[in-house]
Order: C-alpha cells, then sequence, then structure tokens
C-alpha cells in the first residue's frame, strides 16, 4: 500500500501532517496485551468474576434502575449484528432499523396517550432536563417547580440542565414539599409556589418514594391555572395498569425505558424519552432526532425520515435546541419488542403482578418489630424505615445473600430508611426469605 | 473490478400495529402466587381510584413468533456495520468490534448499579484501570470519568466543567467560547446549552487550514475557552494546535479537546502535548464498542489534575487495597448521568485496548491513516470528484461532488442512494453547513483491507460512469433496496408529518 501511495514509511507520512514537536516518538507505556481470543477471554472474564450479581444474591434496589424479567426475544432481537453495528446510515441501507426506531415512538406514545416521540436520549435525567427546557422555551419563562420527592440524582442532572453561564439565561429551580403522610406532592405547598413566572411544574409519577401521585389531574390543573406547562416523569412498565400522563393533563411526558426489556448492566441499560401532543410548538423544541413515517414512490410503501431536522444541533450547532448525539437507540428497539410482546394484556397483568407482590412484601415487612412502612399506595417501591441505620442493616443482609434497597439517605425526615423495590422477578419464596432475614437483623 | 450484484430484502413489512388479532398474546408475566393475592387481593384495586387506568393502551395483540419474525425482518433490512464495506460513514469510524467483547460486556447485565462496592469490585477495577493504565497514557490527562454516556454528553460535560471553573475563580463573566466550522457541530451546541455564546471561526477559504490570525481576534476578557476537534472533521490536522490552546490559555480560557475520532492518533499524537486541559474520546468509535444503531455509546473524559475536582461524582477512586465510589467532592459539577454511565462499553474499550497493547494501538491508528492516503489516491481519479483543499488528510477527507452535479446533474444525494443498490452503507452526509458543496467524508477504519477500499472505490467509480452516462438511473435509485424514493416533502408540514401510527392514522383520516 506504501507503494501504491509512493511512500517510505507511515512515520513519514505523519511527519507530513503533524509536526514533530507534537508527536509521541516513543512507544507507549501500557501492559502486555492478550493478543489471543482465550487468553483475552480469561483475562477480562477473571477480573469481571469477582462481581457478584443480581442472579446470585436477592436484590431489592431499584431507584432508576429495575429488575425486571428479559423475554428471551429482546436479548435476540438487541443482539443482531444487524441493528448492534448500525449507526449513521440513511433510510435506503437501514430502513428497517428507522421502521424499528418508528415503532418505539410509535408503542410508547400508546403507553403514554401522546402523539408525538422521538429517538430515545440518554436517560431518565436527560430526558426531564430536555423536557424541562422545552417547556421554558414554550412559555418563554425561566421558572419551574419540581417535587421533593423526585430522585436526588436526577434533581442534579436537572441542576446542570438548568444552569447558565448567562445571568439571565439560567432556570430557577423552586422545590415543592411532599406531605408527610401520604408521600405524595403537597398541593397546598405547590398553590403557594405557583404563579405567573412558572414555565412548568415537573412531578414523577410514581414518585421516587414509590407512591402513586393519586392527584396527578389536580397538579396539571394548578399548573395551567397559571399558564404553566405540566411535565411528568414516569416509569412506563406501570402504564398497564396506570392511567396514561395524558388522561391527567401533562403536556410533555418522559421517563425511563430500560424497564421494558432492557438490561441493568450496572446502569448501563438506562433509556429515556420524551413525548408531547402532536403540535407543531411541541414539536419545533425537541431537541432529539424525529422519526416520521411518510409515502414512497410506491403505493403502499413505507418510509422514513427526520421531520423538522433543522432544529437539532447536527445543522443548528449553536442555534438548536439543546443538543442531539449518540443516545441508547439499541435500548429503544429492545423496548419496542417487549412493547410488541406484552401487549395491552400482558402490560395489566404484569402491573397487577408488581402490585400485588410488592404490597405483600410491604404489608408482612411492616409487621416486623422494627421496621415500619409508612405509605401505601405505591406502585413497585416503597421506602421502610428502620430501628437501626439502613446502612447496617444492609451490612447484615448481604451475609443473608441479599442486596438491601438503596438507603435514603437524601430524606434524613424518612429516618433510617431504605428504598425497597419489587417486581415480578420476586417470588414469595424470596421475599419470605428477606422477612426471615430482617426479623433477625433488627431482633 | 467485478461489482456484486446485490438486492437488499424486500419484506414490505407493515408496521407492528397493522399485524396480530385481538386476544393474541406474544408474552405471558408470572402471576403472583396465591398466598400473596389472598393477602393483598386483586392488583388493580390496589391503585388509587383517580389513577386507574380507563382504556387500555393501542399495543398490538400478537404471538411471540410473529413479533420475532417482524424485527428479524426488520434486522435483515438494516445492512448495518458488519454486512458491508462501511467506510463511507465518516466522523464515526466504523470499525469491527470484536465478537467476544460481547460476550464479557454480558457479564455485567445483571448487576445493579447501587449494588454494595465490595460486590462489584470487578467492574470497578476494570473502569478504574481503563482510565488509570490505558487512557491516561494514550492521551496525556491525568484522570478520567465514563459518566458521559455520549460524546455530544462528554462535550457538554466540559462545558459544565468550564462553567463551574470560573465561577469558582469569580470569573464568571467569561461568557464566550471559540470553536471552529470544521469542529464536531457538539462543539459549538453543548457549550450553548450551558449558556456561552458561541464564537466560530472560518478556515482560511484556499488552504482550508485554522485561521490562527481569526483566533488571536477572537480572544478577549469574556473568553471561557475552545472546543476544538483535531483532525477537524474534514480530515485536516491543525499544525498549530499547541499555539491555539497557548492564545487561550494567555487569555484565561481553557481548552477542550475534541478526540471523538482519534483512531489515527493512537500512540502518535496526545491532548497533553497540544496543550489541552479536557478531551474526550468517544468508545464507541474509536474504541471499539459497536454504535448500537446510535447508542449505548460513552464519553471518556480526561482532565488535567487542576480539573480533577471538577469531574462529575462519582468517581472511582482506590481504597484500602480496593477501588470505592466516591460521591464527597465538594466541587463536581454533580451529576450528568444517572449512576456509573454506560459501563458495558467500557468493558468492550478495554477489552480492545488489551488485546492490542502498544503496538497494537499504534499499528491501528497506521493502518487506519495510511487507509485513508489509499483511499484518497483512488478517489482523487474518480471524475466528477474533487478535493476541496490541497492539505494531506489523516483519518478521513471531505470529498466534493459538485463538478458532478454541474456536469451531470447528479449530487450526494443521488449517488449516496445509489451506492445501496451495490450492497454499500449510505455515505454519511456530512454536517451542516456545507461549505463545501455536494460533501461527502468516507472514512476507512482499520478494518477494511486493500480489496476492501478497491471495491469500495470501483462502487464510486461505476456511479460516477453512470452519472455521466445515464445520470437518470443514479437520480432515481434506490432500484435494489428495501424501499424506493420517500417523498421527503412531508418531514417540514404539521399536517403530513407523524410520529406515531395513531398521529399516522388520524392524519390519513
Amino acid at each position: 500500500m506504501l507503494e501504491a501511495i509512493d511512500a517510505k514509511s507511515t512515520d513519514e507520512l505523519y511527519a507530513e501532517m503533524i509536526p514533530d514537536r507534537l508527536l509521541l516518538n516513543r512507544e507507549m507505556r501500557l501492559p502486555e496485551p492478550f493478543p489471543d481470543e482465550l487468553g483475552l477471554k480469561r483475562h477480562v472474564a477473571g477480573i469481571l468474576a469477582k462481581n457478584k450479581t443480581t442472579e446470585e444474591y436477592i436484590s431489592f434496589l431499584g431507584g432508576g434502575c429495575w429488575q425486571h424479567y428479559i423475554p428471551k426475544v429482546c436479548e435476540v432481537i438487541q443482539s443482531r449484528s444487524e441493528f448492534l453495528t448500525a449507526y449513521a446510515g440513511g433510510v435506503y441501507s437501514d430502513q428497517g432499523r428507522y421502521q424499528a426506531n418508528f415503532e418505539f415512538q410509535s408503542l410508547i406514545c400508546e403507553l403514554l396517550g401522546m402523539e408525538v416521540s422521538g429517538l430515545p436520549t440518554y436517560d431518565w435525567g436527560a430526558a426531564a432536563g430536555n423536557s424541562i427546557r422545552m417547556a421554558s422555551r414554550l412559555t418563554g419563562r425561566n421558572e419551574i417547580i419540581v417535587p421533593k420527592n423526585m430522585s436526588p440524582a436526577r434533581l442534579s442532572i436537572l441542576r446542570n440542565f438548568c444552569g447558565s453561564v448567562d445571568p439571565n439565561g439560567g432556570i430557577k429551580i423552586t422545590l415543592v414539599a411532599y406531605e408527610d403522610e401520604t408521600g405524595r406532592v403537597d398541593l397546598g405547598d405547590l398553590e403557594s409556589k405557583l404563579g405567573e413566572e412558572i414555565a412548568c411544574v415537573y412531578f414523577e409519577n410514581p414518585n421516587y418514594l414509590g407512591v402513586i401521585e393519586s392527584e396527578g389531574a389536580k397538579i396539571s390543573e394548578l399548573a395551567h391555572a397559571y399558564g404553566a406547562e405540566s411535565v411528568v416523569g414516569v416509569d412506563p412498565i406501570s402504564l398497564g395498569v396506570l392511567a396514561s400522563p395524558a388522561e391527567y393533563g401533562a403536556d410533555i411526558a418522559c421517563g425511563e425505558a430500560q424497564p421494558l426489556g432492557v438490561s441493568m448492566y450496572a446502569g448501563g441499560g438506562s433509556c429515556g424519552f420524551i413525548a408531547s401532543r402532536d403540535e407543531e410548538r411541541y414539536v419545533a423544541e425537541y431537541p432529539l432526532r424525529l422519526l416520521s413515517i411518510a409515502p414512497t414512490s410506491v403505493e403502499g410503501e413505507y418510509g422514513f425520515g427526520q421531520a423538522l431536522y433543522s432544529r437539532t444541533s447536527y445543522m443548528a450547532r449553536e442555534k438548536a435546541k439543546d443538543w442531539v448525539g449518540t443516545t441508547t437507540v439499541l435500548w429503544g428497539i429492545t423496548a419496542a419488542v417487549y412493547m410488541s410482546l406484552l401487549g395491552p394484556m400482558g402490560m395489566k397483568e404484569l402491573g397487577e403482578t408488581i402490585l400485588e407482590k410488592s404490597h405483600y412484601a410491604a404489608e408482612i415487612l411492616d409487621d416486623i418489630p422494627g421496621a415500619f412502612v409508612p405509605y401505601r399506595g405505591f406502585f413497585k417501591e416503597f421506602p421502610v424505615v428502620f430501628s437501626k441505620s439502613a446502612e447496617e442493616v444492609n451490612k447484615q443482609l448481604l451475609e443473608h445473600g441479599i442486596f438491601g434497597g438503596n438507603p435514603l439517605t437524601d430524606y434524613p425526615e424518612l429516618g433510617q430508611s431504605a428504598l425497597y423495590c419489587v417486581t415480578e422477578m420476586h417470588s414469595l419464596e424470596m421475599i419470605e426469605r428477606l422477612e426471615a432475614a430482617l426479623r433477625e437483623v433488627l431482633a | 473490478m467485478k461489482i456484486r450484484e446485490y438486492h437488499a430484502p424486500r419484506w414490505n413489512e407493515p408496521i407492528i400495529h397493522e399485524l396480530g388479532t385481538p386476544g393474541e398474546r406474544g408474552f405471558i408475566p408470572p402471576r403472583s402466587e396465591p398466598e400473596i393475592k389472598k393477602r393483598v387481593g386483586q392488583g388493580s384495586k390496589l391503585v388509587p381510584e383517580s389513577m386507574k387506568r380507563k382504556e387500555k393502551p393501542d399495543l398490538p395483540e400478537i404471538s411471540q413468533a410473529q413479533v420475532l419474525r417482524h424485527y428479524l425482518r426488520l434486522s435483515q433490512m438494516t445492512l448495518g456495520m458488519e454486512l458491508d464495506i462501511d467506510l463511507g460513514v465518516g466522523t464515526c469510524t466504523m470499525k469491527y468490534s470484536p465478537k467476544i467483547n460481547e460476550e464479557l460486556a454480558g457479564m455485567i447485565k445483571d448487576i445493579h448499579p447501587m449494588q454494595p462496592e465490595e460486590t462489584i469490585q470487578g467492574l470497578l477495577e476494570l473502569a478504574y484501570k481503563f482510565g488509570d493504565v490505558f487512557l491516561r497514557e494514550i492521551s496525556g490527562m491525568d484522570a478520567f470519568t465514563f459518566q458521559p454516556p455520549g460524546g455530544s454528553a462528554g462535550c457538554y460535560n466540559n462545558a459544565l466543567i468550564m462553567r463551574k471553573y470560573h465561577a469558582d475563580r469569580g470569573e464568571a463573566h467569561r461568557d464566550e467560547v471559540i470553536t471552529t466550522i470544521y469542529s464536531h457541530p457538539c462543539d459549538a451546541a453543548t457549550p450553548a446549552t450551558a449558556g456561552y455564546k458561541v464564537i466560530t471561526l472560518y478556515p482560511d477559504p484556499e488552504t482550508g487550514l485554522p485561521d490562527t490570525e481569526a483566533l488571536k481576534e477572537a480572544v478577549g476578557p469574556r473568553t471561557a475557552g475552545c472546543f476544538i476537534t483535531n483532525p477537524e472533521d474534514i480530515g485536516i490536522f491543525n499544525k498549530n494546535i499547541d499555539e491555539w490552546t497557548g492564545i487561550i490559555h494567555d487569555a484565561g480560557g481553557l481548552c477542550s479537546y475534541d478526540q471523538a475520532n482519534a483512531n489515527a492518533l493512537l500512540g502518535v499524537t496526545r491532548a497533553r502535548e497540544a496543550g489541552f486541559d479536557m478531551l474526550f474520546f468517544n468508545l464507541h468509535k474509536t474504541f471499539s464498542s459497536p454504535h448500537g444503531s446510535s447508542g449505548p455509546g460513552s464519553a471518556a473524559v480526561g482532565v488535567i489534575e487542576e480539573l480533577e475536582e471538577y469531574l462529575p461524582v462519582p468517581v472511582i477512586i482506590k481504597k484500602d487495597g480496593g477501588y470505592v465510589l466516591d460521591y464527597d467532592r465538594p466541587k463536581s459539577i454533580g451529576k450528568i448521568r444517572d449512576f456509573m454511565g454506560n459501563l458495558p462499553v467500557v468493558v468492550r474499550s478495554y477489552a480492545w485496548c488489551i488485546s492490542l497493547g502498544a503496538k497494537g494501538l499504534r499499528t491501528a491508528a497506521e493502518i487506519s491513516m495510511l487507509n485513508n492516503q489509499y483511499l484518497v489516491e483512488k478517489v482523487r481519479k474518480i471524475r466528477g470528484v474533487t478535493l476541496t483543499y490541497p492539505a494531506k488528510r489523516v483519518d478521513q477527507a471531505r470529498w466534493s461532488l459538485e463538478q458532478m452535479k454541474q456536469e451531470t446533474g447528479v449530487g450526494i444525494a443521488d449517488v449516496n442512494r445509489r451506492v445501496v443498490d451495490y450492497g454499500i452503507q449510505s455515505y454519511f452526509m456530512s454536517h451542516h453547513p456545507w461549505l463545501i458543496p455536494e460533501p461527502f467524508t468516507p472514512e476507512p477504519a482499520e478494518t477494511y483491507s486493500k480489496a476492501d477500499i478497491d471495491y469500495w472505490c470501483a462502487v464510486l467509480e461505476k456511479i460516477s460512469e453512470e452519472a455521466y452516462t445515464d445520470p437518470e438511473l443514479v437520480k432515481s435509485a434506490p432500484h435494489n433496496s428495501s424501499i424506493h424514493k420517500v417523498d421527503w416533502d412531508g418531514f417540514n408540514d404539521p399536517d403530513r408529518w407523524a410520529m406515531s401510527w395513531r398521529a399516522h392514522r388520524r392524519k390519513q383520516r
């Protein structure tokens, strides 16, 4: 090849392009490689074998990443070479990918009661951040209200999205309290904080403490009374049994699609989404790539392409609506397969199973001396308040082969508490093992 | 060279909503044990009345076999990267990702990110070493994070660090950043999202080289820093890049290096010597994690020591012979992604690097650079194709079909449809604005053999011949694709666009 281009060496070619003072001119100091596949596999697998997984331990962890059953077909499709390795090709070479992406948008819209969605974004936090900025641009207002019972990590992400170098450009975040008794947004406090300067009220359903915001319609109504948008973040696996955000007045819905057939991957399974009504003013504010269906030159054939592409940072650079980039499209395709497999009946039955198992677990844990479950009316997660520190409880549970819930260190008002997550993955026996272990730990 | 006769699978596959019949099921979820139901009753009664779903979602009702068949067909109607010579998608580094690495990444699929640290020591060790041992040496930076879940997110992360750094020093008035027009769009869009005013520098119109005099004029007391891609997206390496970082530093700014596509630079030249304070590598490009139809990806962000305390939390640190997640970092920008980022991507990239070592990484870089020189010599000879600036290109080159368009009416959009007829992935059409008209940007990563490049060029040459002899053939393409020419008119029309099946049906009525 050097001959074909009439060059002597790669060094000589580099020297023509990069000045000598910038060349490394030495070999990098890196570990000895494992060039053969077997050696490589043994080396990497050897490191990773030091991990324990939720297959070996019974896990009650949730808080934004959840263990659900992954139907085998989801794994088969997501590991297809074509979907796994495609990227930025066009619709004529990658028609199937475009259609699968369009179907993700269509299916998530059915769960949410919305008509527009786009390719997924990084995670729920990024989806919420983009949604809030959309609301701010839509209303021309730069203050928002978010609840204290939202995910603390997500709130940290939102603070970054809302900050600005420009002293007049940032979005001010006001926290609304939640009720001690129910764990739900305090409507009185919300009303006192609302005003004509508020761009949106953002809330989560179920909220971070697991509780279903049963007054969602009232929250949306209050927001609308002040000309603010209602932005709701949801866990879509609840939507076979819970009302869609559209049903209680959400203008923009967002959330986390990881529960829909994507493994946890130590948090690498996150997949955020955004959806809204099909109104031009909303569509114009999306940062995401929005795939639209379209006719082709052959009657009855479906084609796809990007709607209002000029909004995106690929085209508008610094004038774009936020930015867009490589996100989590493979997980979106996986979620489309999941929603297709479950259908309306599967989503309903799964939601019922989760509700039953989580409430059963809450009831029997609540009976344990030294444990107290403060809320009812949750979906799959609930805080448990302990008579000793949640970290200490978890340490001892680990010896019983159990990952206890996330300590709720950001909620000192809940005392020594942890957030427990129970899903269809937990058999009666697993829940009973937790109960027995906790009785011992708390005795 | 013999050009293959190719035809893409054409299944005329309906939208999933059009399939199935009421009552069909694809998956039966587990149900609660009788003891559980006895104690708490029917699940639907546990939902507060006001929040009960009134109407069931209009999801398809369809058997498992049919769901599988449907999505298999869609996968067949996707060329992806592994089935073809995917070197036309520049700025994306479409390299082969070894299959064994999928299995290794799968080893962490059942880990919850909030598990006790002592149960994820292997994962923390691997991520720590990848940053500490590999990426620090490859880049010359001092500390790494894998929190940003994509390249643009990495760039945004660096804009947040820049914002906090200046604010902490009482210099919040620094509200301008500088980039170049041939830097990736994220270098402009993400600082703008963080609130910065963006100054975009244009190159010398004759040479395409970044204009140092323009930079000197642009800096001032309001300069917060720069966001620069190098080699730029047209493939030209800025030889004065260290002078650029010096100018920014003299003005009191920080320098962020976009090394998303650093493929031809591994072991050759580094951010440290170029004077940068921060960089990001796209692990799904340069470091061989598959692109996943556009994610999950990961940006490895590296910073100099002075900026380490600003990294997003948690940071993996070594402690008492093990690894812990450090959240107690008062100056941190906080969180930009939930949990620990996209760690399966990090597992694959670690495996790729340790399979190659120092020599192997350098060889990969050399081959990708050499491949591009070879490609340049071949494409240069194809009728109607021109290279706009004379400078030698590193890993990719931005070409123009302007001449072909003027002479035949066939432009890049037409050629891009026609290549699919020969089993070649559509080219990346280049980011806007199109300062170089009718552009395309092939990037022949080390994956591609000489024969691959010869074939790819033979296809382009054939299409060029067609353009000059039978332009209609190209303009009416594709002919052998899964679909025919899409009607683009509706994509900017609110009455016709439809981002969901339900919107489509409403608008069809």
